[in-house]
């Protein structure tokens, strides 16, 4: 005996910190092997069993075989009477997860557990046999889980009525027999008992409206004393709220009462779930809305961080729709901007971004300064965008933030971080056309000592767009420059394009590039030499041939109307001979969606929208019948004009030209036993009677995964917005393809395929422009131009929807975020910008109102360029 | 459409629920975990989710109070004890004090559990009552008790009436038994 006890205090100091170490799979399983001894050691089996539980924790997983035979070997241990060991194998079984046959095994002995004496035992025996049960032997047990559930011992309950909530999703029609003792157990004393038999009761009558409401009017008149269950009849309530608030118009919302008195309870978890369903009740009213947001700032203050983050994200959200109802606590928020808890402090100001209004931005740029040094850049890129925002929302602060965005720019970051300042700067410059001198700088400044090379490509291809259109571009030539001088190759070939660009664009500048570009000759890298003399050539800088200007500045700006990948492709076939590779050779065929490409290469994405039209306008000029038509004026988002899923997938792009409406027709083949060749679209103009048809291109070939463009053109009045409704259908010649070879039949018929209709309408004729400062462009406006009437819209389910409606009709671009309707409002000014084609510039006022009847009426005054064009402004209003 | 939506989104939020309870180490390795939610479906998943959670909360000071973050639009909250760090997961849309109340109860329960010694060491040494503990606290998701005491009651009940059958015990597991207290106690 001294012996063992001897050997037991070595391995005890061997595995000193953690009795788990060196621990294998194997070596446990055959350690498994004492749940079979016939004197069972329930200490040691236990050991053994928390031993295979570690390893399950630890990621390890056991084989079908392992699982059955430890399965088995447990089940033996049913034998002990050892109420730690029979916890353990409990929960071992649970762990297990046993398959049918094997459930049938225990069956018994955990029936036998649910009616013993001891309660510990029938609650762990029903959570355990709820978890492995189908429904045939549920039922031969439903009597004992019915009498569980009102067992005095809440313990008990609990088990049985949360193993109701779990089997209500496999065997919902035996467990909604249980209602009326899950409704006694609602009465329990037991707090959490009460909890349970609560969301029990809500989850068998979830979808009987009547009987969810008439369970929230009882109880929350009577005290339901669970903290947890009192959460659970709010979210209930704000349920029945949602459902029945379109009935009630006298003003009070049922239930509004019972919501404000749970702001009082004493427990925290109420209160907050209280305060946070008032601020999501449909239309809240300020007067509902005030004691809730009271309640969210005394948690401001609160020293648990729980409490202050979940209050300053409620309050967030709130002033997503209602920043005025969260001013009051702009106090409390501001001294949340140096939490300790960063996510927390991230929020306060996010939503101080929100309500803040013009006059306090600077103040608060003056504090966030000092609190971006010390936070994580996930966070900073968080504030980057809400001040973006902020600046498209006051244009006339674009100073401050623009010196705020810059100062950020010149400070410690990482990529990401950095990415998200210039990629806001980029679309600041975009948007507000006085920031964009200043906006340049700033970027110029910041590539004089930025160390990531795609941000300094990015920024001179930028910079060579819109340098040249600047008053002074000669300021920008020197930074470029620098470059050309100091940094890496990559950068290098980039300047120097953009120097070639600023060549072709600015005639007075011209000497001085080429001196630099001739400078560029000598450079040690291939890529900028070639660069080099390719720019000297097309710009005639060393005398040779000069190119017309309009193929210069094709060459220079145009985008590449080859996907890059089919260039790829084509280049690595290409075999070196005598013969030079050609451009020309590539296919233009898109592999992918035609918007798809754009994004990767170029300028940040959300920054540049402008390359899609380019694509478009290469797309189209490269094909000779259109190539008399002129620039397109507006290009429209694809149409789906098919199901998803269907054997032939068709989108429609329309262009619109001055005399002429162009539409590319994306066709791709889904099926790959099939060939489509000569692919068109035939059209049915019959209900547009301004347009008549005037060339069609097909598809030649139309293999399986790779989409293809075929186009319709017709001609239509100049200046005029013709509108009218398009029939559809796709004509096309089916070869068989074997799957094997992949080689088509020779033979094919010919097959259509019907699409959906197309329409033009009147904002295919609209150019969506945004200004920046809406009352000084309407005041520049001629006021002769001004036309002004009056119109109903009938009854409308709420302001929003009809602003959205009116917006949508027109196609034009709303300004300084008019376009969000504060919640039940009575009435709204919406501001919206953009170009009528013949390039005639459109301003237009709408004011609506609402009256309790939900009649809408809108007041709209249009200026233009050109009288006539507010005339159709209003025609398009009169006749949608 | 967006009503029914609406409805759908209500009635799977309708319960507050725990997507997971992490219980880490020092160097953010398993002491135990158990995940209720379908959102990591492997172990690597997992795995890869306690690493990043760990690494972002590591540096804060969640000692004398509980704190609370967003993480892969989860909301966690999170306490931590000498070197044992207790996380509890819920979704983007709960009720932050229903977690915090979770994260409270298995942290008290702990700390009865390991007889207010609550280091790694203790927890690895009662592996057993920590699993037991995890169990006593969620379902399936589903809170089934949040108070540390009441769960640690429910947890320890064997350990306390294990000695009145005392009739029923061989004398070599009487032996064992006590060699095992003895040697528990000398270690202190």
């Amino acid at each position: 005996m001294a012996q063992m006890v001897k050997k037991d205090d070595d391995r005890d100091e061997e595995a000193d910190y953690s009795p788990f170490v060196g621990i294998e799979k194997g070596a446990v399983l055959q350690e498994a092997r004492v749940f079979n001894d016939p004197q069972l050691d329930p200490r040691r089996c236990s050991q053994v069993i928390t031993k295979l539980l570690y390893l399950l924790n630890q990621g390890e997983s056991f084989t079908k075989f392992e699982a059955t035979d430890v399965f088995f070997a447990v089940t033996k241990l049913f034998q002990s009477k050892d109420i730690g060991l029979r916890r353990m194998v409990y929960l071992m079984i649970k762990e297990l997860s046993p398959c049918a046959d094997e459930v049938i095994i225990v069956t018994s002995c955990l029936m036998k557990d649910m009616n013993s004496k001891s309660d510990m035992y029938r609650a762990n025996a029903i959570r355990v046999l709820c978890r492995i049960i189908d429904g045939t032997l549920l039922t031969q047990i439903e009597r004992y889980l019915k009498q569980a559930i009102v067992d005095k011992n809440p313990v008990v309950a609990s088990a049985a009525l949360v193993s109701g909530i779990h089997l209500l999703q496999t065997n919902p029609d035996i467990v909604k027999r249980w209602s009326n003792e899950v409704q006694e157990a609602v009465q329990s004393r037991a707090a959490l008992v009460q909890f349970h038999a609560l969301a029990l009761l809500h989850k068998i009558r979830q979808n009987d409206r009547l009987a969810v409401s008439k369970l929230v009017t009882s109880l929350t008149r009577g005290t339901v004393r669970s903290p947890l269950a009192q959460c659970l009849l709010i979210r209930y309530t704000s349920q029945v709220i949602r459902e029945s608030s379109t009935s009630n118009q006298t003003g009070d919302r049922p239930f509004y009462d019972y919501l404000e008195g749970c702001l009082r309870h004493k427990a925290e978890m109420v209160i907050f779930e209280a305060a946070r369903a008032i601020t999501e009740l449909n239309g809240v009213s300020s007067r509902e809305l005030t004691p809730a947001i009271t309640v969210l700032q005394l948690f401001l203050s609160s020293s648990k961080p729980v409490l202050r983050f979940a209050a300053v994200r409620t309050l967030n959200k709130v002033a997503m729709t209602r920043p005025l109802a969260v001013t009051n606590c702009n106090i409390d928020m501001e001294s949340l901007i140096a939490d300790q808890n960063r996510s927390i402090a991230t929020l306060a100001i996010t939503t101080l971004l929100k309500t803040g209004n013009e006059s306090s931005v600077d103040r608060l740029m003056k504090q966030i300064t000092n609190f971006m040094s010390d936070i994580a850049d996930e966070f900073k890129i968080v504030v980057v965008e809400a001040i973006r925002s902020l600046c498209l929302k006051f244009p006339l602060k674009y100073r401050s933030l623009m010196n705020f965005l810059s100062n950020i720019l010149r400070e410690e970051g990482g990529f990401e971080y950095k990415k998200a300042i210039v990629d806001s700067i980029v679309i600041l410059i975009r948007d507000i056309p006085d920031a964009k001198e200043s906006g340049l700088l700033h970027l110029c400044e910041f590539i004089e000592d930025c160390e990531f090379t795609y941000l300094s490509t990015q920024i001179l291809h930028f910079l060579g767009n819109e340098g040249p259109k600047t008053s002074d571009p000669s300021k920008y030539i020197r930074y470029i420059y620098n470059r050309v001088i100091l940094e890496n190759a990559t950068v290098r070939a980039s300047a120097v394009c953009t120097l070639a660009k600023f060549g072709a664009m600015v005639d007075s500048l011209k000497p001085r590039i080429f001196v630099l570009l001739r400078r560029c000759l000598y450079d040690s890298d291939d890529e900028v030499r070639d660069r080099a003399t390719l720019y000297l050539n097309t710009l005639g800088g060393d005398g040779a041939v000069v190119e017309t200007d309009k193929d210069v500045k094709e060459f220079l700006f145009g985008s590449l109307d080859i996907p890059l990948v089919n260039l790829e492709t084509s280049l690595k076939n290409y075999e070196p001979s005598e013969e030079p590779f050609d451009v020309k050779s590539v296919p233009k065929e898109v592999k992918s969606k035609p918007i798809a490409e754009p994004t990767g290469l170029r300028a940040p994405p959300a920054a540049a929208p402008a390359p899609t039209v380019d694509t478009y306008e290469r797309l189209l000029s490269s094909i000779p019948e259109f190539s008399s038509f002129g620039k397109p004026f507006k290009s429209s988002a694809p149409v789906e004009l098919t199901e998803a899923e269907t054997e032939y997938a068709v989108n429609v792009v329309k262009h619109i030209f001055d005399g002429h409406v162009v539409f590319q027709y994306n066709c791709t083949n889904t099926i790959p036993e099939q060939l489509l060749e000569n692919v068109s679209v035939i059209v049915d103009a019959s209900e547009a009677e301004e347009f008549s048809e005037v060339a069609v291109t097909p598809i030649k070939s139309l293999p399986y995964g790779s989409p293809g463009q075929t186009f319709v053109a017709f001609e239509k009045p100049g200046g005029v917005t013709a509108v009218g409704k398009f029939l559809n259908v796709l004509r096309f010649i089916v070869k068989e393809v074997d799957p094997s070879s992949g080689e088509a039949e020779d033979v094919g018929v010919e097959d259509e395929y019907q699409l959906e209709d197309l329409e033009v309408v009147a904002a295919d004729y609209i150019l969506k422009v945004g200004v920046s400062n809406f009352r000084n462009a309407w005041e520049s406006m001629d006021p002769d131009t001004e036309r002004v009437d009056e119109y109903g819209l009938g009854s409308r389910e709420s302001l929003a929807e009809a602003v959205g409606v009116v917006i949508n009709l027109l196609g034009l671009q709303p300004c300084e975020g008019t376009e969000v309707v504060p919640n039940n409002a009575r009435s709204h000014t919406c501001l919206l910008s953009g170009v009528y084609i013949g390039n005639m510039k459109v301003l237009v006022r709408l004011s609506f109102g609402i009256d309790s009847r939900k009649e809408v009426a809108m007041k709209l005054a249009v200026r233009s360029d050109d009288i006539s064009v507010s005339d159709a402004i209003h025609d398009i209003v009169a006749s949608g | 459409m967006q009503l029914s939506n609406d409805v759908v989104m209500e009635l799977q939020e309708n319960c507050p629920s725990v997507k997971n309870l992490l219980l880490l180490d020092s160097e953010g390795k398993r002491v135990a975990v158990k995940y209720y939610s379908d959102d990591w479906p492997t172990n690597q998943s997992k795995l890869a989710f306690e690493k990043s959670l760990f690494a972002k909360t590591q540096k804060t000071n969640a000692r004398t109070e509980a704190e609370i973050t967003l993480f892969d639009e989860n909301v966690v909250v999170y306490k931590f004890v000498e070197d044992l760090h207790f996380f509890v997961t819920g979704g983007d849309d709960e009720n932050e004090l229903i977690l915090a109340s979770v994260l409270n109860g298995f942290f008290e329960a702990v700390t009865v559990l390991l007889r207010s010694s609550v280091d790694q060491r203790e927890a690895l040494t009662n592996m057993d009552l920590i699993f037991l503990c995890i169990d006593e606290i969620i379902d399936g998701g589903l809170i089934l008790e949040t108070d540390g005491t009441t769960i640690a009651g429910k947890v320890a009940s064997h350990t306390i009436d294990e000695g009145a059958p005392l009739s029923e015990q061989t004398i070599t597991q009487a032996l064992a038994a006590a060699r095992e207290h003895f040697t528990r106690s000398l270690l202190r």
